[in-house]
């Protein structure tokens, strides 16, 4: 999957030197945003586990982090990225790993520099957790696909130009197998978007109602009949990319916790102190895990570790901002705003610590919820039977609704 | 505790329970709480004064006093019902905090506080207690608001039900020491906030020179103060009951109808174990709940132990009730559109409401001499 560049894969130091040398020709002060990405890309420092000529250098991905950082040292991290956590935590590796080099062409760099912004058109009414049950329907008609159907949850699609979308293009088969994974322009007619409310009050996801949405085949990734392990592969990916991502210590939720504690001390008892370090603990062993797995990944795809490090980002980030409300008692009491709008993204150190409490709920629903991730460690990682299933070899369309 | 307390409910409570309850759900459904909360008026005053016909604005309230003449341990049971129905109501505020504290002074039906409760009790008027809502019972007198020459000023923040007051129950701090005024809410600048609990308004209170009538001063304006928050912290336990119960039945019933993976999700073990565990702890809230309750209205010596044992237990309970709600329905329990999160802000804000339950653990220490290590 990956070319050496000739004089082969360059090392740590070798990165750092690249990135110094690129900031140098390319001053970030006086470059526009999207050309000095374009161009970061096009030097192969934008992910450098994926090939040459495709915004990588064929690096393990491990380096990545070092680029990163290296970037950020030079005043050059790029910024204002939240809306792309779908392009480029998701539909980017599944891109890489399933798209024929037009696709990958056509696709990856605007996806990279943020040109254009990425949603997943996966979860229907009748298919969360249970994602193989989805039914929207794609019918072929020649060179194109015609798809109809509902799907929800969908976080960003009032913004994206593009959706990886999983259909059902054979009904007859049991459901695991009659599905496909397309690219869909979120711009097509009969694509229709609508707001929906969160907890939170504001609304960062969608109901998408696809009606005779033409597709060319040519946006198909994979085979027809493929989906699901096309599918699994981004949602592998959106683990990691929810849970996965390098930080300081103190660098979470804890960390704003753990200030409020220096700042205040009126608010201290013994007992939330006592909270409050059991937790300080085991954020900072979360997030030695991470570290631990960014190691362990040299190139390749991300496994079902990638769950254990979502689960316990979803857990305590759930059990620090519960505290972080008990510690401020009286203004616990209070929130920000609750008037219906569409945020840009969640930047959870600019809002209130009721904000905090509520959006971390969806930490263990979105990308699997911590169910299922539990369910995936104790089947795939630990190997212990599966539940017996009662729909595994039943033609999706004779499966109960 | 107290000599056998009883834990049961009598057949006059659970009377109560279902008239409450079916004028709730004729009148409070959850999609009406939810179009309420984001309106000018969060509070539903003309269903308080429907309530208040039923007797439930002064149910402890002695008949001569113009009240039911029944005790605490009804108002917990409507305190349970309006938890489960998130209840945009003033009934924390006005018929818990200001009344118990007003209830706990002695006075003649034609002095102020006479007429204070009489119009409390027809629902006629409301009122509140003016303190910080998250005030532990123990935490001392408040000292928010002082007296000089008999005129009140100061500023107390994050008042419940202080909104919609008539009424301000004030203590307030002298160079005489503590003392306890009535205040015409129209002698206050009321600001409201943003609440985290969408359907318990909360506002800011200042006082600029007001006028109030004086109630009481000294050890009797304390323990006024002092029985007021005992009584609001076993009530509102009640009330974390009715939300936990909300969230677990209405929990089992969704899991029971919906399917992924071609069965029931309700049929899943791993999900089984955590609605019985759940359960489980409900059952445990609702003893010490009960038994709280039945602690003031007796007025026993250990009220202040049960209202914080119930505190300590039952705020943790609802709490995870509501989250478990939000969780286990999915996507669905994380929207707006859904009634889950109306009980999971009022579960974590009933949680550091009279006190956290940290707070509520180290009272307990101090009651049954547990000693803090050195
Ligand atoms: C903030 C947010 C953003 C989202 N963004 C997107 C998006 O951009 N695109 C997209 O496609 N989807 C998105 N989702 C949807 C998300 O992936 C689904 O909500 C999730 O997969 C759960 O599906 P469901 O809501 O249908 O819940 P259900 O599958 O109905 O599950 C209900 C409950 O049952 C539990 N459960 C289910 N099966 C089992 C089992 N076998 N064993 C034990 N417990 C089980 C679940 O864990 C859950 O607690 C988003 C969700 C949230 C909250």
């Amino acid at each position: 999957m990956t070319t050496a560049p000739t004089g082969g894969v360059p090392d740590a130091a070798a990165l750092r030197a690249r990135v110094a040398d690129f900031v140098a020709a390319h001053d970030p002060a006086t470059t526009d945003p999207i050309e000095f990405l374009a161009a970061r890309f096009d030097a192969g420092l934008a992910w450098v586990h994926f090939p040459e000529g495709l915004g990588g250098l064929g690096a393990p991905r491990a380096l990545q982090a070092v680029v990163d950082e290296e970037f950020a040292r030079l005043g050059a991290a790029p910024s204002g990225r939240e809306a792309l956590v779908i392009g480029l935590g998701m539909a980017a590796p599944t891109i890489l790993a399933f798209g024929t080099p037009e696709q990958q062409e056509r696709f990856l760099k605007p996806l990279y520099t943020g040109e254009e912004i990425w949603c997943q058109l996966f979860s229907e009414p009748g298919a969360g957790s249970d994602l193989a049950a989805l039914g929207t329907r794609a019918v072929r008609d020649g060179d194109t696909w015609v798809v109809n159907g509902q799907k929800v949850w969908t976080s960003l699609a009032h913004r994206a130009r593009w959706a990886i979308l999983v259909t059902r293009t054979d009904p007859d088969v049991p459901k695991h197998r009659g599905m496909t994974y397309f690219v869909c322009d979120m711009t097509a007619p009969g694509v229709e978007v609508r707001p929906l409310r969160q907890i939170t009050g504001e609304a960062e996801f969608n109901e998408v109602y696809l009606t005779d949405v033409r597709i060319p085949d040519s946006h198909r990734l994979g085979e027809v009949g493929d989906g699901w392990r096309v599918a699994q592969t981004t949602l592998m990916n959106e683990r990691v990319s929810i849970g996965g991502g390098a930080e300081p210590r103190e660098g979470g939720l804890i960390g704003l916790v753990a200030g409020i504690w220096r700042d205040r001390p009126e608010l201290r008892t013994p007992g939330l102190h006592d909270a409050l370090l059991r937790l300080w603990v085991e954020a900072e062993a979360a997030r030695l895990t991470k570290e631990r797995l960014r190691q362990q990944l040299a190139v390749g795809q991300p496994g079902p570790e990638g769950s254990a490090a979502k689960l316990s980002f979803a857990r305590l980030n759930q059990e620090i901002s519960g505290l972080e409300l008990e510690l401020l008692g009286g203004e616990g009491l209070t929130y920000d705003d609750w008037t219906f709008r569409r945020p840009d993204g969640v930047d959870l150190a600019k809002r209130v610590p009721g904000f905090h409490y509520l959006r971390s709920k969806g930490n263990s629903i979105e990308g699997g919820t911590s169910e299922i991730l539990r369910n995936i460690i104790a089947e795939r990682v630990l190997g212990l039977p599966g539940e017996i299933r009662v729909d595994k070899d039943v033609a999706w369309k004779d499966l109960p609704k | 505790m107290s000599n056998d307390p009883d834990l049961l409910y009598s057949d006059v409570e659970e009377e109560l329970r279902a008239s409450v309850r079916s004028l709730l759900a004729d009148r409070c459904g959850w999609d009406r709480v939810l179009a309420r909360v984001e309106s000018d008026e969060v509070t539903d005053l003309a269903l308080w004064r429907s309530l208040a016909d039923l007797g439930v604005a002064g149910l402890a309230i002695p008949e001569e006093a113009g009240g039911a003449g029944a005790t605490l341990r009804e108002s917990a049971v409507v305190a349970e019902e309006l938890g489960r129905a998130v209840a945009p109501l003033p009934f924390l505020g006005s018929a818990v905090l200001a009344t118990g504290t007003l209830l706990a002074l002695d006075g003649r039906a034609d002095s102020p506080l006479g007429e204070a409760l009489a119009s409390l009790a027809s629902g006629e008027r409301t009122a509140t207690l003016l303190i910080p809502l998250a005030t532990a019972p123990d935490a001392g007198f408040p000292e928010g608001v002082r007296v000089e020459e008999g005129r009140l000023s100061g500023r107390v923040g994050g008042v419940v039900d202080a909104s919609t007051a008539d009424l301000l129950v004030v203590p307030a701090a002298g160079s005489e020491g503590p003392a306890l005024y009535l205040v015409e809410a129209g002698e206050a600048t009321v600001t409201t906030v943003v609440s985290l609990d969408l359907t318990r308004p909360l506002a800011d209170v200042e006082l600029a020179g007001a006028s109030g009538r004086l109630l009481a001063t000294g050890e009797q304006a304390e323990s006024a103060v002092r029985r007021g928050l005992v009584t609001g912290a076993a009530l509102l336990a009640a009330e974390q009951l009715g939300c936990a119960e909300w969230a677990l039945s209405t929990t089992v019933e969704y899991l029971k109808t919906r399917h992924q993976f071609g069965r029931p999700l309700g049929s899943f073990q791993a999900l089984k174990h955590r609605l019985a565990d759940l359960w489980v702890s409900i059952s445990q809230a609702r003893a010490v709940v009960r038994n709280a309750a039945s602690a003031v209205a007796s007025d026993d010596p250990e009220a202040p132990l049960a209202a914080a044992l119930a505190q300590a237990f039952v705020s943790g309970v609802a709490v995870t009730a509501a989250e478990e709600a939000v969780q286990l329905h999915g996507g669905i329990g994380f929207t707006w559109e859904h009634p889950a999160h109306l009980y999971l802000k009022r579960a974590k804000s009933c949680s550091i409401a009279l006190g956290t339950a940290d707070r509520h653990r180290l009272t307990i220490a101090r009651l049954v001499d547990l000693p803090a290590a050195r």
